[in-house]
């Protein structure tokens, strides 16, 4: 079987139910939070350090971490903390028909508010048209840039990009 | 170059890359008189060219790009007044004599310790059309894009699914190339598969089980055919697919720069989990010569983390050595380095090196 | 960047594998540019980078062509190892032009074989 991040590198969705990757549905419904697709043990820890509200631990450097989804408030400070550009924010309650998705991107050119972007899930393909809300870029993200787009809610846990543009 | 060649010196190390650096920081610190030769223009061996942010644990700078990191280990030799010697080829290792050359002059320099920390080099790949223009190692494309901001090629195929084909496929995208596909030849991804992720959703295809059966093109790579293999590496007929491309980047792992290791009498110990041949060295990074030392890729492919700390390692042992570090100091010091390594080799993918450095050890107790 | 008239062609060229911008890397401080002469053709470049990356900015990929075969060689591993990138630089055969840095008015060569040395006029 070609699935699995290990085969093709992108999640499947067995990987995502077995390690717990998303937050309880409840949760989901009541407001932003992160979604850390980290699923192999390596040694790493900045996301640790990263959150105000402690809500990210690691038993050990190679552990998985764990996201305690009760204390975090979906600030997204994490999402550029990741080596890995693996951790998203997701935020079921924008509006009845679209989620929010603050997602890490370090290409150009770098979209402006307002634009349309192609926003793609995780193995490139293009699943919506969205619209870049918020693009954050400071010195602290360390040219991480984390952009904030609406999407189909249906879609917010399978958008993980978007498309580059020529430049 | 910004010394004068010397004739000599406490603590020679040849190779300013991070293990070499780092070296350099720790036998400084000691009160050595060190000197630090480079071939290159400019020190930080592969760190300047790693845009990523590192992986590992935040106080050893995980979530710090690498050139950022090598900016701050070169402050730190430049405070300690580490002499730097760039441009100097150091061609031959004698009896703690080591022969150099600068500007087209030779000099040699002895030195009562010697660490070497001379990388590793990237092994090639052949297939019919390999030595066409266009057909390059990815530590020489990741050069031309990072350092000198030339792309030699806008569609690229990269071959070798770990860690280096994949951050380089990124730096591909970030330099504004096209990456057409990444093939790897075994079934399943080399590298971690958060860097895979990054270049999936951008659109990069990993084929695994996939090779490169040749390259074509007249004054430089026009298209290359890639194809499946079954589990005996042999190519599946009818799987060929030809692929558009004006750049082959080969990322097929690395093996350790040995030669001055040789020259000197080392004893090697093959390892394939480390890149091959490797000079034996016990937990103090010492080799079977003594007073010779190795650090970094060539005691072992791993990577930048584990190359600062066997640097420092090697260059607390060696200043130790010279009775330069009280014992209670360096005990403490190499513990801290030896638990912070056996971190770094923690989980799946540091499994096989951890393993190679046991075997290692075990090897020098009984040599 | 001001370009005269006569090599504005060629700038094009040099900026198309030049790369400008970059998500992450800083721009490189101000680098002198120098002309240089490639088999005859005046190409501009940055003083100090590698003969090679000045090349393939202007959009050439062979250095040399082999001597038995008659094949083009061109940068294979960019640290001065492999041989492949040699040219005859200056009158001076098998230069690595990976590691060896552009000066003002350098003569650069495809090298055939194994180069020939001789005065350059």
């Amino acid at each position: 079987m070609r699935t699995g991040v290990a085969r093709s590198g992108a999640l499947s969705k067995e990987e995502l139910e077995k390690h717990k990757v998303y937050p309880e549905q409840e949760r989901l419904r009541r407001g932003p939070v992160a979604i850390i697709e980290c699923i192999q043990e390596i040694p790493c820890d900045p996301c640790v350090y990263s959150c105000p509200q402690n809500a990210i631990s690691l038993e050990t450097l190679s552990a998985l971490p764990k996201l305690d989804s009760e204390k975090c408030i979906g600030c997204a400070l994490c999402v550029p903390s990741c080596p890995g550009l693996a951790i998203f924010i997701v935020d079921l309650t924008y509006s009845k028909e679209e989620a929010l998705v603050h997602l890490p991107h370090e290409f150009l050119p770098v979209p402006k508010v307002g634009e349309a972007v192609d926003a793609v899930d995780r193995e490139g393909r293009l699943r919506a048209q969205g619209k870049v809300l918020k693009v954050r870029a400071d010195p602290k993200t360390d040219r991480t840039t984390v952009l904030t787009i609406a999407v189909p809610k249906h879609l917010a846990l399978e958008v993980r990009g978007i498309r580059r543009r020529s430049r | 170059m910004e010394g004068d060649l010397i004739e000599e010196t406490d603590l020679a190390i040849v190779g300013a890359g991070p293990a070499g650096l780092a070296a350099s920081v720790e036998t400084a610190k000691a009160g050595a008189r060190t000197a630090l030769i480079d071939e290159n223009n400019r020190p930080g061996g592969q760190l300047f060219k790693q845009i990523h942010k590192f992986f590992g644990a935040k106080e050893h700078y995980a979530g710090v790009r690498g050139h950022d990191i090598g900016e701050r280990l070169l402050a730190e030799t430049r405070e300690r007044g580490v002499q730097v010697h760039l441009d100097t080829v150091a061609f031959g290792l004698y009896d703690r004599t080591i022969g150099l050359m600068a500007d087209q002059k030779t000099a040699s320099l002895r030195a009562k310790r010697i660490i070497l920390a001379t990388g590793a080099s990237e092994n090639p790949l052949v297939f019919p059309g390999w030595t066409l223009p266009g057909v390059m190692g990815a530590g020489a494309l990741q050069t031309m894009m990072n350092i000198h901001r030339v792309l030699p090629g806008r569609t690229v195929l990269m071959v070798g699914s770990g860690n280096v084909g994949l951050i380089v496929s990124y730096q591909l995208l970030q330099a504004g190339a096209e990456v057409a596909a990444v093939v790897e030849a075994l079934p399943k991804i080399g590298g971690y598969g958060v860097h895979a992720a990054k270049i999936r959703r951008a659109g990069v295809p990993i084929m695994t089980s996939h090779t490169v059966a040749k390259a074509e093109g007249k004054a430089r790579v026009k298209n290359v055919t890639i194809c499946e293999i079954d589990e005996r590496w042999r190519p599946i007929n009818g799987s060929e697919q030809v692929l558009d491309v004006d750049l082959v980047c080969i990322a097929v792992g690395m093996a350790p720069l040995s030669e001055l290791a040789w020259m000197a009498g080392c004893r090697f110990i093959y390892l394939t989990q480390l890149g091959g041949f490797v000079p034996m060295h016990n937990q103090e990074m010492e080799t079977t010569i003594s007073g010779l030392y190795v650090a970094g890729d060539l005691a072992g492919v791993e990577e930048a983390s584990t190359a600062m700390e066997e640097g420092r390692l090697a260059g607390i042992s060696a200043s130790q050595s010279l009775g330069l570090v009280p014992e209670d100091a360096a005990q403490k010091s190499k513990q801290d380095i030896a638990n912070r390594l056996l971190q770094l080799r923690g989980g799946p993918f540091g499994e096989g090196r951890l393993q190679a450095k046991e075997l290692l050890t075990q090897a020098w107790i009984q040599r | 960047m001001r370009v005269s008239q006569k090599n504005a062609h060629v700038f094009e060229v040099l900026q198309m594998s030049r790369i400008v911008e970059h998500p992450i890397l800083e721009k490189l401080p101000e680098r002198k540019r120098v002309l240089i002469s490639v088999d005859g053709r005046t190409i501009e470049a940055f003083e100090g980078e590698p003969i090679v990356a000045a090349l393939i900015a202007a959009g050439i990929h062979i250095c040399r062509i082999t001597k038995k075969r008659n094949e083009p060689r061109g940068l294979f591993c960019a640290i001065g190892r492999c041989t492949d990138c040699m040219m005859t630089v200056n009158g001076v055969p098998n230069v690595r032009t990976c590691i060896t840095p552009v000066e003002e008015n350098m003569k650069i060569e495809t090298q055939f074989g194994l180069g020939q040395w001789r005065e350059i006029s």
